[in-house]
């Protein structure tokens, strides 16, 4: 730590900060634009100047951009002194010259930096009196509206879009006050973390396009903590709502996770909860058709299925820990399956043995922090996407830790990649298609996924020859596991990555065994399995049955009732087997949220709450348990899955039916049921947790029409809900205090209205929130303990003659089920296609886009054929999760044939 | 009086070829060089006192010794000549390219070798068509003869060394702009620290220097610091290119020793004022310097006397205003450049120098207020150095700011009478 002086006053700063962190930091305000705490400094807005001082006898001073200025001991800093006050409502004047003051209509208002910087600087009248220079905004797409005129040239959209995200489709155009920050042309912005421009602009250039569809004001929004539901890895949001529906998501800052940065499907895949295809009552299949009917009678239903006995469930990926058991209770553990493809189900089951076993999982700033990477069979970006924007920081690290060393400091962004210019860290991408992450590779590898996994075995095996050998290698291969062993051995802090891509237990495995291997050399190694779902690993830890038992059990007839738990079995299974499971039992009870193949079936369907109406908790890819809290109050009978079965348990006079009052009763019976999971007690504090002895308000303190905004049905202001499952009401009234990470409902400070305000709540700047980030960790192997080598290389891939290999191809848009119900996400989902590789197109006598036979055994469909170069011989790719053969589990040997 | 740098220019303009230029003595400093070590070679320009000419005056020695040398610097290392040239009434380096192309390679190879570095570029200024195909001739010959490329002159080093055309913006002359450039990026400025010495062209060690600094480092190599010294008439070393532009009666561009007063510049080279026009001010060295009058005409111009007359020696090339052109007008025609010029990276600069334009206009069209004299004055304030990214913006704050000083009449006689008193005749 060292010492510094501002006005007068001393204060303990990290010397590894720039002044602007330092005095941020300390809760000190000082303006600025340019300078982003994830992103560094470039120091062109000129808005954070301070006056340094040589000495206590200079009383001039010079001013200095606080955001370029390294600390140095006992320096004597003022932000107060009047000449740089002036000078910074200067700033403000040069920054507002063309700006349209437009903030009663633009979509920034009431969280807009610039506003927040303005009335901070104290600049008020503008006197510029000539012509404000105009642009033509762009169509980007359907996630974010442009409007060009309030940009003040602060560089941000483009550092983050093209230097941090690596986007190539947008930039900065024409100089002087003229620069434009656009495409070359209308279009949709290609980037598939764009989104973050809303958070990253600090004006109202780039706002959300799905938000203005229902705009909604930031204090009218009312908001709490939540976990992004469209993949395993957790980011933390927050979610608004304004009359019962949902408006937005936003980034909620957790320095372990995802730090400052959303994906766009995490930010916009919201809209689902908004879908028409919402069940909003009960029903029950009368004639053939579901009708509605009303609670009471759907849980006595319920409840006589469930004592007539002989009751399975099938539980989620995409259900919190609290609803996979408390179906599992209502059915008994022997009848709990999990509601994914058995394939599926054994890949998640050894991927949680590997991580028990260790390494442990690593968080995502952990493989930011990674000087090498081996990511091996992994589609980073379309399986868990926010993974490939860390990853793109993780190939800088060289130069970071080189740019140090040359007393470049970290946070001097542009001289860093000055140094740095094309070059990168060693990363090593083996999959069996071209990914987004290739352009920052050192090296790729092309192949089907037990050659991906041979190419990981033989690299585990240079590392450490007490791992098994890769017999009959040919010799580029071998050659290339080399380099990346080498590479890998040279690194500090090595990271593999890998997950269920390519569907194949082998090349986890094979990357267990790489991951193995250099952590028994004693490198602090960062591994990490990327999962499909937000709660895949905590399903995966309540030890479901497979669900092909499920079809077994219901053959023997022993599942006269089947209770499907929110999940679209077409989707994990072939329809054929989905059929005969739902016709082997007399009563199917469906618990969704939306409409779907699997509700249609049912002959009981119950409503329950997506991630934005409900409470729960789910554990990421890396083993951390989160708790998401609902919104708003579900509408009407809609309700927590676990709140209606513990209903149903609650009829049958089941013990734990009686005793399950609210969420903290069922996180404590799931704590007490797995000790794997008992520490999930302290992902958040319990509902009776209490600041000053008041609730944590989800409405902000400005929330408006609070007493007249149901006036239309009654003109007396109803009492507000109740919410006995967490320490967050549905008001505006409580404690300015800040609470516990977990329960932060939204990041506002007084003069910091804009989602910047997270400054304000961090240790130190880019650091953990005070008080510790959200979540636990549940997955820590005892240090030292050196797990053994997995021993399983497969033999090499050999084409076959008439029939391919096909693999799953992940999109991240549209390859996800909850988002593909967004409208906006819909729009940028491919089509379905089938995929081969040029030669392999060529033999078939096929041309891009011809109408091919795909014969799987579960099913076949004729599609479009896309001739992906990349792809090697023998293997055809099929997008996951979209088209007629969603449900079939993919890789599968098949047929493909020209359609005549 | 001695001309190193120009002694070899054909007075009938074509350049001179190397067969010529080795008859008249070229390449002798750089052989003498080849056998001198790098340290050596810097000792020797750090002891002649040269001064950067490209505007700013940092020693050139001294630049040179913060380059890394030996087996453990990064490779490979550069050296950029700046013939971007785009400082209005600036005209001297072309003088020295288009003439001379062979002086400024040899000045290049020589500084190539004090530097170790293995390739070059000559950033040139898009206009200068004429220089760039002299300096493709020159290089061609200059390789033909072993001069360039592998193991020059024998001497187990390399020199590669290449013409780049500037696609022509005044930012491009801006030391880490041009890098920038040169690399195929927006010709935005760089922060320093870390400098180009130490991370520059594509991220590895660099020096950036002017022409007709370059142009003399043959001469000192060869005739050595001491007389280099002598040349001068002042504490800084040599002689220096100065010019003279507006309605002067000889326009031109001299090379004299440096530190030749002003009067002398202006009365005996360029011929004194033209018949029927009074003088009443100058930019001695460029459009980004203040304004002298009258009362400066004894100033010597090197680099210390100017700084004290509260000007910059800058490019040594002057502007020279009369008194039947309109200060406003001349002011706004050069903040029209320099707003029109501004890369669009800081604050200060795109927004002031728009501002300044705009209301300059105003000013010159009959449209100003007092108000407006006091908003000049804040943006000059603004744009002060520091205050700024780089240095474009306090170069362009600094005839505007002299002419508010110097002619604050002129300004106030236009608001007043809200009309250009030049314009619509006195
Ligand atoms: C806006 C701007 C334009 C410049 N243009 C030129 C130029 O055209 N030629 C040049 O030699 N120096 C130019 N300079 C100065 C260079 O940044 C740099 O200082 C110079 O090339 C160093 O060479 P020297 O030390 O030999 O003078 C310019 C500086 C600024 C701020
Ligand atoms: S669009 Fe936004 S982020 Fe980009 S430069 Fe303009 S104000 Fe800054
Ligand atoms: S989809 Fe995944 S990566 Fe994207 S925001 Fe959600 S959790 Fe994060
Ligand atoms: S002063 Fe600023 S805007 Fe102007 S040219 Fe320099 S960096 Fe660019
Ligand atoms: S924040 Fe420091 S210059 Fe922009």
């Amino acid at each position: 730590m060292s010492k510094i002086f501002v006005d007068k006053k001393a204060y303990e700063v990290n010397p590894k900060q720039n002044l602007l962190e330092a005095c941020l930091g300390h809760g000190l305000d000082l303006p600025y634009f340019c300078w982003h705490p994830a992103m560094g400094s470039v120091g062109a807005c000129r808005q954070c100047a301070v006056k340094v001082y040589r000495d206590e006898n200079d009383t001039r001073g010079r001013i200095v951009m606080a955001c370029m200025t390294p600390i140095t001991e006992n320096m004597l800093v003022s932000i107060q002194d009047p000449e740089v006050k002036d000078f910074r409502a200067g700033i403000i004047e040069g920054l507002m010259m063309s700006h349209p003051h437009d903030c009663p209509v633009c979509d920034e208002g009431g969280e807009c930096h610039l506003q927040d910087m303005t009335v901070m600087s104290g600049h008020n009248y503008r006197r510029y009196e000539f012509r404000k220079r105009t642009f033509r905004n762009q169509y980007l797409g359907p996630l974010l509206n442009h409007e060009m005129n309030r940009c003040i040239q602060c560089y941000r959209c483009t550092r983050f879009y093209n230097e941090y995200a690596g986007g190539k489709d947008f930039g900065p155009q024409v100089l002087r006050n003229l620069v434009y920050f656009g495409r070359a042309e209308d279009g949709v912005l290609e980037n598939e973390f764009s989104g973050n421009l809303v958070e990253v602009c600090p004006t109202g250039v780039f706002t959300d396009k799905t938000l203005k569809q229902h705009y909604t004001r930031k204090w009218d929004l009312q908001m709490a903590p939540t976990v992004c539901a469209h993949c395993a890895l957790g980011c933390n949001t927050t979610a608004g709502e304004r009359y019962g529906t949902l408006r937005r998501i936003v980034n909620r800052y957790n320095s372990q996770v995802n730090g400052y940065f959303l994906c766009d499907r995490g930010r916009f895949g919201y809209e689902h909860v908004n879908s028409a295809r919402r069940i909003r009552s009960a029903r029950a299949r009368r004639d053939g058709q579901l009708a509605d009917i009303p609670k009471a009678e759907a849980l006595d239903r319920f409840s006589s299925f469930a004592a007539a006995g002989k009751m399975i469930g099938i539980g989620s990926p995409r259900s919190s820990l609290e609803a996979n058991f408390a179906l599992r209770a209502l059915v008994g553990p022997e009848n709990f399956y999990a509601g994914i493809s058995d394939a599926a189900h054994r890949l998640l089951g050894e991927m949680l043995a590997i991580l028990r076993q260790g390494p442990a999982p690593a968080s995502l700033l952990q493989i930011e922090h990674a000087d090498a990477a081996l990511v091996l069979g992994e589609d980073v970006t379309n399986v868990a996407p926010r993974m490939a924007l860390t990853l793109r920081q993780t190939v800088r690290q060289v130069w970071l830790d080189k740019a140090e060393k040359m007393r470049i400091p970290r946070w001097q962004d542009h001289a860093v990649r000055e140094l740095a210019q094309k070059d990168h860290g060693p990363l090593f991408v083996a999959s069996p298609y071209a990914t987004r992450l290739d352009d920052v590779a050192t090296e790729t590898h092309r192949a089907a996924p037990d050659d991906i996994a041979r190419l990981g075995f033989a690299v585990a095996h240079i590392l450490d020859s007490a791992s098994p050998e890769v017999p009959g290698l040919p010799e580029p291969v071998r050659a290339q596991a080399e380099r990346i062993a080498k590479a890998l051995q040279e690194a500090a802090r090595p990271a593999v990555v890998s997950g269920v891509s390519t569907g194949s237990v082998a090349v986890v495995r094979a990357a267990a065994d790489v991951a193995r291997a250099l952590a028994k050399a004693g490198k602090p190694v960062a591994f990490a399995l990327a999962m499909e779902e937000m709660n895949s690993l905590g399903l995966a830890m309540m030890e479901p049955k497979p669900l092909g038992e499920a079809l077994e059990a219901a053959r023997r007839g022993d599942a006269q009732t089947v209770v499907v738990l929110e999940n679209d079995l077409y989707r994990r299974a072939p329809a054929e087997t989905v059929d005969a499971l739902i016709g082997a039992a007399a009563h199917v009870v469906v618990l969704d949220s939306l409409e779907g193949r699997t509700t249609e079936k049912a002959e009981l369907l119950l409503p329950s709450t997506p991630f934005a109406e409900a409470d729960g908790t789910v554990v990421s890819s890396e083993g951390r348990a989160q708790r998401f809290f609902r919104v708003y109050p579900p509408p009407g009978d809609i309700q927590d899955a676990w709140r209606w079965l513990a209903d149903v348990l609650g009829l049958l006079t089941r013990p734990e039916g009686l005793s399950w009052k609210n969420l903290d009763d069922l996180v404590e019976a799931v704590a007490r049921t797995f000790p794997a999971l008992e520490r999930i007690r302290d992902a958040a504090p319990r509902a009776s947790f209490r600041i000053a002895g008041a609730k944590i308000p989800r409405q902000p303190h400005r929330y408006s029409g609070r007493t007249s905004m149901l006036a239309n049905i009654a003109v007396s202001e109803p009492k507000p809900p109740e919410d006995p499952d967490s320490a967050l009401s549905f008001t505006m009234e409580g404690a300015p205090v800040e609470p516990p990470a977990a329960l932060q409902p939204f990041f506002w400070t007084g003069g910091w209205n804009s989602i910047q305000s997270v400054n304000k709540f961090q240790e130190e700047i880019a650091g953990p929130l005070r008080g510790g980030d959200a979540g636990v960790r549940l997955i820590e192997p005892a240090a030292g303990s050196a797990p053994g080598y997995l021993n399983t290389v497969p033999a090499a891939f050999t084409p076959r003659s008439a029939e391919w290999l096909v693999v799953a191809r992940h999109h991240i848009f549209g390859s996800e089920e909850l988002s593909a119900n967004a409208p906006a996400i819909a729009e940028l989902s491919p089509k379905p296609y089938v995929a081969l590789g040029a030669e392999d197109a060529a033999s078939l006598g096929a041309a891009e886009g011809a109408a091919v036979e795909v014969k799987l055994e579960g099913g076949s469909a004729r599609l479009p054929l896309r001739i992906e170069s990349g792809l090697p011989r023998g293997v055809a790719a099929l997008p996951a999760g979209l088209g007629p053969l969603d449900g079939i589990t993919l890789p599968i040997w098949g047929r493909i044939e020209l359609t005549r | 009086m001695e001309t190193p740098l120009t002694a070899k220019i054909r007075p009938d303009g074509e350049m001179i070829d190397l067969a010529a230029y080795e008859r008249a003595g070229g390449y002798q400093a750089a052989r003498k060089a080849m056998q001198m070590a790098p340290q050596e070679i810097i000792e020797e320009v750090k002891k002649s006192n040269l001064r950067g000419r490209g505007g700013a005056g940092f020693p050139t020695g001294q630049k040179w010794s913060f380059v890394p040398l030996g087996a453990d610097a990064p490779r490979p290392k550069y050296l950029v000549a700046n013939g971007d040239e785009m400082e209005p009434g600036t005209f001297k380096d072309r003088v020295l390219l288009e003439g001379d192309p062979h002086e400024v390679i040899e000045g290049m190879i020589i500084a190539a070798r004090a530097i170790e570095a293995e390739r070059g570029y000559i950033f040139l200024r898009g206009e200068y068509t004429d220089a760039g195909q002299r300096i493709g001739r020159a290089l061609h010959e200059a390789k033909e003869k072993g001069y360039l490329g592998k193991n020059i002159f024998g001497s187990g080093t390399d020199f590669d060394l290449r013409l780049h055309m500037s696609g022509g913006r005044y930012m491009c002359g801006e030391e880490t702009g041009l890098l920038n450039a040169l690399e195929g990026k927006r010709a935005n400025p760089r922060a320093k620290p870390p400098f180009p010495q130490v991370s520059g062209l594509f991220g590895k060690p660099t020096i950036v220097q002017n022409i007709e600094t370059l142009c003399n480092v043959p001469h000192i190599i060869e005739k050595g610091a001491e007389w280099f010294q002598k040349l001068s008439l002042t504490g800084d070393g040599g002689t220096k290119l100065y010019g003279a532009s507006g309605k002067v009666k000889k326009p031109g561009c001299w090379e004299l020793p440096m530190g030749t007063p002003l009067r002398e510049l202006l009365e005996k080279y360029a011929g004194g004022m033209q018949d029927g026009v009074q003088f009443r001010g100058l930019l001695p060295g460029g459009a980004s310097t203040d304004f002298l009058t009258t009362e400066h005409l004894d100033v010597p111009m090197d680099f210390t006397s100017v700084a004290k007359a509260g000007s910059r020696l800058g490019t040594g090339t002057m502007i020279i205003l009369d008194d039947k052109t309109c200060p406003v007008g001349m002011v706004h025609n050069l903040e029209h450049f320099f707003a029109q010029e501004s890369c669009g990276w800081c604050t200060p600069c795109w927004s002031g120098l728009h501002w300044a334009e705009e209301i300059l206009w105003a000013i010159e069209t009959g449209r100003g207020t007092p108000a407006d004299l006091e908003r000049l004055e804040y943006i000059c304030k603004m744009t002060a150095p520091g205050n700024t990214f780089c240095a474009l913006a306090p170069g362009a704050a600094e005839p505007l700011q002299s002419a508010l000083k110097y002619f604050r009449e002129d300004f106030e006689r236009h608001i007043r009478e809200k009309r250009c008193p030049w314009r619509d005749g006195q």
